[in-house]
C-alpha cells in the first residue's frame, strides 16, 4: 500500500518509491538520503505534532510534515528494524 | 607550501579535525552547520608544513546554500593539493554520497574515517580494507577527537597529494552514462578544467553551469526527448541523486556490519531511541525544557539559590552575609540567600576589580597626579573596562551551559520540540536558543545565531536578541520603576518589571512578522535537519571553546570598548573651554550635546518638555551604549550635582529631604537604584508615561557596544547599517507609542486605526507584488 510518510503513525516503517516536490527541496531531500529504495522509520513527533523524526541509512534526521507530504512509501506497518 | 581542504559532511567533525591538526580553538559543537565561513591554519608535525583550510560543512556540491557554493568555488578554483574528505562513520551512506561527488573532481582526495571508536563502541563493525578497495582512495581511520592516527591522516594525504588522481565517477552505469559520456568530451573541447564534475553537474541543469555555457544546453535536451525514466521522467537531476545512492547501498554498506540483538534490532539505535523517549517525550519534553533552561539561568544569575534564603526567611530565621566586614563579605551568600555560582564568580571579580580600582587611586595619589587624570585612569579606563569585564564571569558560565547542551546533541532536539510554534513567525526552531540566551546576555546569544542556515533567519534573529531584556537592562527596569514608587507612591511597581520583559517579547515576536512580510519576504525555510546523536559533551573541546570565547571578549574589551568608554568618559568630564569640570556635570560637553538632541525625545516624554535638568535622560541613554549599567550610574552622578545645585542655593528644584540624606548617606551608586531613580523624576519632573516610556527606550534600542560589535561581526555591513537603524526606529516607536497613549488614552485608537492601515498596505503591496517562486 502506497503512503504519504507524513500520514506515518509513529513506529511504523516503509520503503520510498517516489519524492515528489521540485528545485531547493526535493535536492535537499535526495542529498540528506530520501531516495528510492531506502527504508525509513517514523520514530517520533514532536510534542505539538509536528515536525517529524524518522530513521533514515542509519541516522536520524527531521522534516516537517509539510516536507513529509513529499515523500511516497510502501507501508509496510508496525515490524521490527 | 602545499594546501589540503577539510570537506565533509556538517556535524562530521571536520572542526575537531582542523583544531587538532592546527592547533587552533575554533568553535565546535554537536550541531549541524557550525562552521560558516573558511577558516585556514597550519599543520606544523609533519616533514613539510602544510597549510589547512576548513571548509564549510555540506551535504553535497549543488548549488542551493552559501556554504555549497563557497566549498564548491575553493575546491574548482582554488586547487588545493589534496582534499581530506572527512567522514562520519557511524553515518556511512549519507557522507559516503558527498564523497562520490568530490572523487569527480581530479583532485587526490583521501578519506578521514571519523568516529570510528563510536563504531566500535557500539558493537558494529567496518571492514576498512573491503571500503578503500570499493572507493578506489585511501582511507584512513582517525579519532578526531582523541587525536588518534591524525599524523598517520597527513602522511597519507602528503603522499596522495604528490600523485595525479583520475576523475571518475559512480554513475557511469546508468542509463545516463552516454549523455554525461557526450557533455564530457564537449567540455574538453572547450578546454575547460574538470570536464567531467562540470558535465554532471551540468546533466543536472546545475544553474551555475547552465548560466556558463549555455550554448551546450541543446545536448541535454535533445537526449531529454528520446529519454524517460520510470520514476523521475526527465528530472535528470533526481536520476543522478538516486543513481549515487543506489551505487552506495549495493558497494559501500556491505562493507559496515551493524550490531544487532535477538529480535534484529540495532542494539545503539534502541539505546539512542530510549533517551529520545525522554528528552523529547510528547507531554513532559516542552516542560523539562523549560525547566532545564530555568535550571541554566537560577546557576548564573540567581542570589538565592535554591531559595534556600526566602525558606530560612519565611521560616523566621536570619542569614549573616558570609565573611561578614572582610572585604568578601557576601561572596558565597548574604542575608538574601546563598549565591549561585555565577554570582558568586561575578562577586570575586567584583572585590578583584574593586580592590584594583583602589590600588590605582591610591597609586595616583602618591604620585601627586592631577585630579583629572585620577579621574581618567580611575573612572574612565579602568571604570569603564571594568564595568565591561564584570560581565565575563557570568557570560562564560552561560556559555557553558550552553555549549554542554549543544555538543550533548540536545539542543537540536529542543529546535525539533519548538519548530512548530517559530514557524508561525517565519522562523524555524533553531533560533529559538539564541534567543532565550538573549535574557543572559545578547553577546553569546548572536554568536549562537551561526547555527541557522537561513541568512533572513539569522539577521531576523540577530534584530531581535536584544528584545529579550538582559542582565545588565534589569536595574534599569527596576531601578527606574522602584523611582517611580517612591516619587509617586505607587504601588507593586514590580508590575511595570514584569510588563517591561513581556513588552520585549511582544516587540520581538511583531518585529519578526514585519520583517517577514516587508523586507525579508520569502518561504519559512525549510527545516530538513540532521539530529545528531546523543553524547558526553567532551571536557577538553568544552573548555576550548570557553577559552576562545574569553579571548574574543577580552579583546573586545581593550579595543573598540575602551576607545568608547575613554570618549565618553572625556565628554562627561570636559566642558567646552577643555577644562576638567569633575562632577560638575551640568556643565560638560556631554551635557550640552544632550540638550542638542533633547528636542528628539520630546515625542518620548522625556524631552524639552522636562524641567533644567532633563537632558539627563538624552545623557544616560548615551552612556548606556557603554554597558547598561551605566543608565543608573548617570543618574547618580547627576543626583550629586543636583545635590550640591540645592545646597548652594538653587530653589527651582525641590526633592524631598530623605531622599537626598539616602543618597549622601549611601556615598556611591546603589545597587537597586531606587533613590536615584527617584531624584532624577523629582529634578525633572518627569512623568509617569514619561518615565515608562524611557525605560522602553532603553531597552529596545541600540544594545551595549560589546552587543554592537558582536552583531557587526556576524553581519555583512550594510545589513549591520540597517540593524542599527532598526533598532533606533523600532525603540523610537514603540516609546512614543507608550508615551502618547500613557498621556492621552484616546489616541490608542488613532494608533489602532494607523495599525491597521499599516497593516492592510503591507498586505496590499504583497498581494500586488506576488513573490516569484523560490529564491
Amino acid at each position: 500500500m502506497l503512503k504519504k510518510l507524513s500520514q506515518f503513525n509513529i513506529g511504523e516503517t516503509g520503503q520510498i518509491t517516489n519524492v515528489g516536490g521540485e528545485g531547493r527541496i526535493r535536492r535537499r531531500l535526495f542529498d540528506m538520503g530520501i531516495t528510492p529504495g531506502a527504508d525509513v522509520y517514523l520514530r517520533k513527533k514532536a510534542p505539538l505534532g509536528d515536525p517529524i523524526e524518522i530513521t533514515i541509512r542509519g541516522y536520524e534526521l527531521t522534516l516537517r510534515k509539510e516536507e513529509a507530504e513529499l515523500v511516497i512509501l510502501e507501508w509496510k506497518g508496525k515490524v521490527s528494524r | 607550501m602545499k594546501r589540503f581542504a577539510l570537506a565533509g559532511n556538517p556535524n562530521s567533525g571536520k572542526t575537531t579535525l582542523f583544531n587538532a591538526l592546527t592547533g587552533s580553538t575554533a568553535h565546535v559543537g554537536n550541531w549541524p552547520g557550525v562552521t560558516v565561513d573558511k577558516k585556514e591554519g597550519t599543520y606544523k608535525k609533519g616533514s613539510e608544513p602544510v597549510s589547512i583550510v576548513d571548509l564549510p560543512g555540506i551535504y553535497s556540491l549543488s548549488p542551493y546554500t552559501d556554504e555549497e557554493v563557497i566549498s564548491r568555488n575553493y575546491i574548482l578554483d582554488e586547487k588545493p593539493d589534496c582534499i581530506i574528505n572527512i567522514v562520519d562513520a557511524t553515518n556511512l551512506e549519507r557522507n559516503l554520497y558527498l564523497t562520490t561527488q568530490l572523487m569527480e573532481i581530479s583532485v587526490p582526495v583521501v578519506v578521514a574515517l571519523n568516529m570510528m571508536d563510536i563504531v566500535r563502541h557500539n558493537g558494529d563493525t567496518l571492514n576498512v580494507k573491503e571500503l578503500e578497495k570499493e572507493l578506489g582512495i585511501p582511507v584512513v581511520e582517525i579519532s578526531a577527537l582523541k587525536e588518534d592516527n591524525i599524523d598517520r591522516l597527513m602522511n597519507v594525504a602528503i603522499e596522495a597529494s604528490n600523485k595525479k588522481r583520475e576523475a571518475k565517477t559512480v554513475i557511469e552505469s546508468t542509463t545516463l552514462a552516454h549523455l554525461v559520456g557526450d557533455v564530457t568530451i564537449a567540455f574538453k573541447g572547450k578546454r575547460v578544467d574538470n570536464p567531467l564534475f562540470h558535465a554532471i553537474k551540468f546533466v543536472e541543469l546545475d544553474e551555475l553551469e547552465v548560466k556558463n555555457h549555455p550554448d551546450l544546453i541543446e545536448m541535454v535536451d535533445e537526449f531529454k526527448a528520446t529519454f524517460k525514466d520510470e520514476l523521475f521522467g526527465t528530472d535528470f537531476e533526481a536520476v543522478i541523486a538516486d543513481a549515487r545512492y543506489k551505487y552506495i547501498t549495493s558497494h559501500y554498506s556491505p562493507c559496515m556490519t551493524k550490531h544487532k540483538n535477538e529480535v534484529g534490532e540495532d542494539v545503539n539505535l534502541e539505546k539512542q531511541e530510549k533517551i529520545d523517549r525522554v528528552m523529547t517525550h510528547k507531554i513532559w519534553g516542552i516542560p523539562l525544557f523549560l525547566l532545564i533552561l530555568f535550571a541554566i539561568f537560577h546557576l548564573t544569575f540567581s542570589e538565592d539559590l535554591l531559595y534556600i534564603g526566602s525558606l530560612v526567611n519565611a521560616l523566621g530565621g536570619e542569614m549573616t552575609p558570609s565573611f561578614e566586614g572582610s572585604m568578601f563579605e557576601g561572596l558565597l551568600w548574604s542575608d538574601a540567600g546563598i549565591n549561585s555560582p555565577g554570582v558568586i564568580l561575578f562577586n570575586l571579580l567584583d572585590c578583584l576589580t574593586g580592590t584594583l580600582g583602589d590600588l590605582a587611586s591610591q597609586l595616583m595619589v602618591t604620585l601627586n597626579a592631577s585630579e583629572w587624570a585620577t579621574g581618567l585612569v580611575v573612572d574612565g579606563i579602568l571604570g569603564g573596562l571594568f564595568a565591561v569585564l564584570s560581565f565575563v564571569p557570568q557570560i562564560l558560565l552561560l556559555f557553558l551551559f550552553f555549549s554542554i547542551l549543544e555538543d550533548s546533541g540536545y539542543m537540536a532536539r529542543v529546535a525539533f520540540i519548538l519548530d512548530r510554534i517559530f514557524r508561525h513567525f517565519g522562523l524555524s526552531g533553531r533560533s529559538f536558543m539564541p534567543m532565550i540566551m538573549g535574557f543572559g546576555c545578547s553577546v553569546p546569544a548572536m554568536v549562537n545565531t551561526r547555527t541557522l542556515s537561513d541568512d533572513n533567519e539569522k539577521l531576523a534573529t540577530i534584530r531581535v536578541i536584544p528584545f529579550f531584556s538582559c542582565g545588565a537592562k534589569l536595574p534599569i527596569l527596576t531601578g527606574i520603576a522602584g523611582g517611580l514608587g517612591l516619587a509617586f507612591n505607587l504601588p507593586h511597581v514590580d508590575i511595570i518589571t514584569y510588563s517591561m520583559y513581556v513588552l520585549g517579547m511582544v516587540v520581538a515576536v511583531v518585529t519578526v512578522i514585519i520583517m517577514r512580510k516587508t523586507t525579508m519576504r520569502g518561504k519559512v525555510p525549510p527545516f530538513i535537519m540532521e539530529l545528531p546523536q546523543y553524547r558526553m559533551p567532551q571536557f577538553k573541546s568544552t573548555m576550548l571553546h570557553l577559552w576562545d570565547k574569553l579571548k574574543h571578549f577580552v579583546h573586545k574589551a581593550f579595543t573598540i570598548i575602551l576607545a568608547s568608554t575613554i570618549v565618553i568618559w572625556f565628554l562627561t568630564n570636559f566642558g567646552w573651554n577643555w577644562q576638567y569640570i569633575g562632577t560638575d556635570m551640568d556643565n560638560s560637553i556631554l551635557a550640552s550635546l544632550g540638550q542638542l538632541i533633547q528636542p528628539l525625545f520630546t515625542p518620548l516624554g522625556f524631552g524639552s518638555q522636562l524641567s533644567k535638568f532633563g537632558w539627563v535622560f538624552a545623557v544616560a541613554a548615551v552612556t548606556g551604549l557603554i554597558a547598561k549599567e551605566n543608565v543608573i550610574a548617570t543618574f547618580y552622578t547627576l543626583a550629586c550635582c543636583i545635590i550640591t545645585y540645592i545646597s548652594k542655593g538653587g530653589t527651582d528644584i525641590s526633592i524631598p529631604p530623605e531622599i537626598i540624606e539616602a543618597l549622601i548617606q549611601a556615598g556611591e551608586a546603589s545597587e537597586d537604584g531606587f533613590n536615584e531613580a527617584a531624584a532624577m523624576i523629582y529634578a525633572t519632573g518627569i512623568s509617569v508615561p514619561g518615565a515608562i516610556s524611557f525605560i522602553a527606550f532603553n531597552m529596545l534600542t541600540i544594545p551595549c557596544f560589546a552587543a554592537v560589535a558582536t552583531a557587526k561581526a556576524e553581519l555583512t555591513k550594510s545589513k549591520f547599517n540597517w540593524t542599527l537603524i532598526f533598532w533606533l526606529v523600532t525603540s523610537y516607536l514603540v516609546a512614543m507609542m507608550i508615551y502618547v497613549i500613557g498621556n492621552w488614552w484616546w489616541t490608542l485608537f488613532i494608533f489602532l486605526v494607523l495599525i491597521a492601515l499599516g497593516v492592510l498596505g503591507i498586505y496590499l503591496f504583497n498581494k500586488k507584488n506576488p513573490l516569484k517562486g523560490n529564491k
